[in-house]
């Protein structure tokens, strides 16, 4: 499904990503940890098109197309979601208006007809429920004067509704407590299936208890320098990051 | 600017004008330049009584004793004034056989805005077909608003079918020597729109301006006069979303409301006036004196979306003569490439308990200059008063200008008077979000924007306020990124 090769990217000319190689196939969930600074939220950027990086080299094939081609919205239409760090308020803008246009750009982007009020406020109820998000946050402006556990669960609630092929969450559990954590990590299980895969990106093993991964990379210094299962997040949750660093310098070295 | 003025008049007036002239009228256009007899000229080509030509000329003289003003915040070549002609008999407009005449560009944005094939047709002057819909739609309307007793005209007809109510009132609200363009319009100008409201009647729809534009006349120097009577209500819709192209370069129009005793005025402008080319070669001055004066118990609202014209100069108003009074203000200004605007109001608190709102949304992109400005005063005897202000300013881009210039003068301790402003610049983390959502920027732009504007754009008539939330959009299409 996605295949990333040697990607190399920059912000203000300073080099972030340094060759990370990544293969993620349907239905898998694949967790990217590492410590600060190692360029996970520049990997979660980069593949949904933020023009502040500039990709300078290296190839990222998504479903046969060349992602890097493509545009912000075009990549949303081809099915790739990024569950922001930091959810951006609109104020003014109601949720469910916001909802409805970003699934009928899509539906026109893909030449189908506008959906239905009936069906959509049909999904709305469905999906917010998902996330246990109140109704009347459906109806307000988009994040604006959200909680921090309201703005990830309005993510994933938007997730749920676009129904994404690829969806990345970026520290998605920062600034959860146990509570939200768990009905966020809930959301996301039930959106799980053979043909949507995930990219978890987080700084904590604590969400992948409750998202279970196939995959744990670790990114260190732009690169991705580590690969095992679900027990290398335990590890690294028991030794902290200084081995992997070690071990990679030593490589470098 | 004074060498196109002549072709400029030639294509002054776009409708065929049935009040007066129908002969010959390609010639008849007073000499350049503006002195008394051309203003005994205007009031005789018009059949004016005695005491309209007299207001004329008193307005006329005070205006020769006054300066232009230059405290606005606005940059622009003043207008020559000797070199303007003042006078030209409307000409029938062009007809044109199909839309396929008309500039392609003009139809694309037509066709943004949702504007209707017949409408369209209208607008830029398409021969249309009598059964269309807008004309019954017209006629029924006249009726009804005939069996009400409500009178809506031109201003020229309401000068000689209605002389005591245009007598009584003008200048009732603007004075002649007002200031600078106010005392210009009342020497010259040439049309405008009449509207009166009897005692207790509510207009029971929209009064347009769309209704009559085919009678009217109204060039460039506008003259609205709507009274509406004891315990009446009105709803008066001015001006179009649909891009205005105009000759004339400077428009100085006047409006005064009239509100009596426990009557209403909700006055709704949107104003699309071309705004010149990209560098702001070309565009419109509007330089406009509105303002409405409450009696006891009475309210008027003002409500504009403005988004063209080269430089604006406005400021609507309220005097809140009477107790218990309520003015508003509720605006959305936007400026892109050159443009200016210098747009505010001001809310004058004589009566006991009087209250006043203003919104004002301002959204500068390119390389533009917006400011708001305004007044509120507490008078001595204005016990009570209660003003609430909100000045908001969204920009975009970082070549752009946002201005606040707010002024309040209480003169009675018991007033309360609350002032908000906000600046916030559209992000590019904002317009990213929708991005990755599928939503593309130009739609992304006109969420945002709209989701700024939204407390004003609720107070416009419904479908106004759909055609203005497009209008923002367009108006703003390509400038961020």
């Amino acid at each position: 499904m996605l295949n990333i090769k040697d990607l190399h990217a920059s912000i203000e000319g300073k080099e972030i990503l340094k060759g990370l190689s990544l293969e993620v196939k349907p239905g898998e969930v694949h967790a990217i940890m590492g410590p600060n600074g190692s360029g996970k939220s520049t990997l979660a950027s980069v593949l949904a098109g933020n023009e502040d990086f500039e990709v300078t080299s290296g190839s990222v094939d998504f479903l046969g197309n060349d992602l890097l081609e493509l545009g912000p919205d075009e990549r949303s239409h081809a099915g790739v979601f990024l569950a922001f760090q930091y959810p951006v308020e609109i104020p003014g803008v109601s949720n469910i208006n916001f909802l409805k246009a970003a699934i009928n750009e899509r539906r026109e982007a893909l030449g189908e007809e506008p959906i239905t009020a009936k069906e959509f406020l049909k999904q709305v109820k469905e999906k917010a429920s998902l996330v246990e998000l109140d109704n009347k946050l459906t109806n307000r402006s988009v994040n604006e004067g959200f909680s921090g556990g309201e703005k990830k669960r309005n993510e994933i609630f938007q997730m749920a509704m676009l129904e994404p092929k690829l969806a990345i969450l970026d520290e998605t559990d920062s600034g959860l407590d146990i509570d939200a954590l768990r009905i966020v990590a809930n959301g996301v299980n039930q959106l799980r299936s053979k043909e949507r895969s995930f990219v978890v990106v987080t700084h904590y093993q604590r969400l992948l208890d409750h998202i279970v991964p196939d995959f744990v990379h670790v990114l260190y210094d732009g690169k991705i320098v580590k690969t095992g299962g679900k027990e290398l997040a335990l590890e690294l949750e028991e030794k902290g990051y200084d081995w992997i660093k070690k071990e990679a310098d030593a490589v470098t070295a | 600017m004074a060498v196109d003025e002549n072709q400029i008049i030639d294509e002054v007036t776009k409708a065929p004008y049935k009040y007066g002239f129908t002969t010959n009228i390609a010639s008849d256009k007073a000499p350049l330049g503006i002195n008394e007899d051309i203003i005994r000229l205007i009031s005789m080509k018009k059949k004016e009584p005695e005491w309209m030509l007299d207001f004329r000329l008193e307005s006329y003289r005070k205006w020769t004793e006054m300066i232009e003003p230059e405290w606005a915040h606005v940059h622009y070549e003043k207008p020559k004034f000797q070199e303007i002609h003042y006078y030209a008999a409307p000409q029938p407009k062009k007809k044109l056989d199909s839309l396929d005449e008309v500039d392609p560009e003009l139809l694309d944005t037509f066709k943004k805005l949702g504007i209707s094939v017949d409408e369209q047709k209208r607008l830029t002057g398409v021969a249309i077909d009598v059964v269309m819909d807008s004309v019954s739609v017209a006629t029924t309307f006249k009726e009804k608003l005939a069996e009400l007793g409500i009178i809506f005209c031109s201003f020229s007809e309401a000068v000689q079918n209605h002389p005591e109510l245009v007598k009584k009132y003008i200048g009732s609200v603007v004075p002649k020597s007002d200031n600078f363009y106010a005392a210009l319009n009342s020497a010259v100008f040439t049309d405008g729109s009449f509207a009166y409201i009897p005692p207790g009647v509510r207009c029971p729809m929209e009064l347009s301006t769309y209704f009559r534009i085919n009678e009217a006349n109204t060039g460039q120097f506008e003259r609205t006069l709507v009274i509406a009577d004891k315990g009446s209500y009105v709803s008066y819709l001015e001006g179009c979303t649909a891009p205005m192209r105009d000759e004339n370069q400077l428009h100085a129009a006047v409006v005064e409301l009239v509100a009596l005793d426990d009557a209403e005025i909700k006055y709704s402008t949107v104003q699309n006036w071309y705004p010149g080319d990209e560098d702001g070669k070309g565009g419109i001055y509007n330089f406009v004196t509105k303002r409405g004066l409450c009696e006891t118990n009475a309210k008027i609202s003002w409500t504009q979306v403005e988004t063209g014209s080269a430089v604006t100069w406005k400021y609507p108003s309220c005097i809140l003569k009477g107790d218990n009074s309520v003015g508003e203000f509720y605006s959305v200004a936007v400026t892109n490439n050159r443009q200016q605007a210098d747009t505010g109001t001001k809310m004058i608190h004589i009566g006991k308990n009087t209250k006043s709102t203003i919104i004002s949304k301002g959204i500068s992109a390119g390389k533009s200059q917006n400011s708001y400005r305004g007044l509120v005063k507490i008078n001595k005897g204005a016990t009570n008063a209660r003003n609430f202000s909100q000045c908001d300013s969204l920009l975009m881009g970082d070549r752009c200008g946002a201005h606040t210039f707010p002024y309040i003068e209480t003169s009675n301790s018991s007033a309360k008077v609350e002032h908000e402003a906000t600046t916030s610049k559209i992000g590019e983390d904002q317009i990213f979000y929708c991005l990755q959502r599928g939503i593309s920027e130009e739609k992304a732009i006109s969420l945002i924007v709209n989701g700024y504007a939204k407390d004003v754009l609720n107070k416009l008539p419904m479908e106004f306020a759909v055609e203005a939330q497009k209008l923002l959009a367009i108006s703003l299409e390509g400038s961020v990124g």
